[in-house]
């Protein structure tokens, strides 16, 4: 998730005079929060293009929460890199401008583009746009995610439990164990498999008896 | 790397002044300061390896 910016101001002056103010503006009674301002790369390419690398020290101010969530991030400043192109014959300077430390916490880049105000020619507008991204919002998602699958996992648990519960009440007399209705179970089994033997046997000898009476009465 | 702070005011003047009285008028003859750009070699900063104007990384125009 990034959070967008976009903005236009003017300043009443020329595009040259903009464009040199630009190097010279440090440091200012506003400025106080940037502690240094160092040209570490510069170079006028074949066109006729200046191209610049600036790196600028400022101060890490935070919210009193912000430090007690992020101690180790307090005592450190922050390093900003700007790059520039600045473009003579088209009148146009681009900056782009980001914090190389403290990346992990948050990351701010800020597109810039100057150039001669389209109402007033003696003026300079500048559209400046910025993106302000952190992976701890990448953290916070990974922390729902994670809650989520918890908690569906658990609603698992929750239904076989009650499943299991359920089937081991069911079928049974309320005040019996379940150990004591075994014990019955087996006792009424063996009771009938005892019945049974009996009735075959009675039927057996039953007929036999039939027979011997038959058989007489074939003599006379 | 940086410059020492003496040597950063002398090259800042020199810039300064190529740059709104040269090459903001179109004089093509060169950057004069170069000589006087000698950065001190910084282990602690680490600005190697970053592409100039952040180039290759993808930037919307618009996310929320």
């Amino acid at each position: 998730m990034v959070k967008y910016f976009l903005g236009q101001s003017v300043l009443r002056s020329s595009w040259d005079q903009v464009f040199a103010a630009f190097w010279q503006r440090y440091p200012n009674p506003y400025s106080k929060h940037v502690l240094t301002e160092d040209i570490v790369h510069r170079e006028v390419t074949p066109d006729q293009k200046l191209l610049s690398r600036r790196l600028l020290t400022k101060t890490n101010r935070m919210p009193r929460w912000a430090e007690r969530l992020f101690p180790a991030n307090v005592a450190h400043s922050v390093y900003i890199l700007e790059d520039s192109v600045v473009d003579p014959q088209n009148q146009t300077m681009t900056t782009f401008t980001w914090n190389i430390n403290h990346a992990r916490l948050m990351v701010v880049e800020e597109r810039c583009v100057y150039r001669v105000n389209s109402d007033n020619s003696g003026w300079t507008e500048i559209r400046r746009e910025a993106w302000v991204s952190s992976s701890l919002f990448g953290v916070s998602r990974a922390v729902q995610e994670f809650g989520l699958a918890r908690f569906k996992s658990n609603v698992t648990k929750t239904m076989k439990g009650f499943e299991y519960i359920l089937a081991k009440l069911q079928g049974e007399a309320p005040s019996k164990t379940l150990v004591e209705t075994a014990k019955e179970a087996k006792e009424k089994a063996k009771e009938t498999a005892l019945a049974a033997t009996e009735k075959a046997k009675d039927l057996a000898s039953k007929a036999a008896t039939k027979q011997q009476q038959q058989q007489q009465q074939q003599y006379v | 790397g940086r410059l020492a702070p003496n040597m950063k005011r002398e090259y800042d003047q020199c810039f300064n002044r190529w740059f709104a009285k040269k090459f903001l008028k179109g004089d093509g003859s060169g950057d004069p300061c170069t000589d006087l750009f000698k950065p001190i070699k910084e282990k602690e900063i680490p600005i190697e390896g970053l592409e100039f104007m952040g180039h290759g990384k993808e930037k919307p125009e618009n996310s929320s």
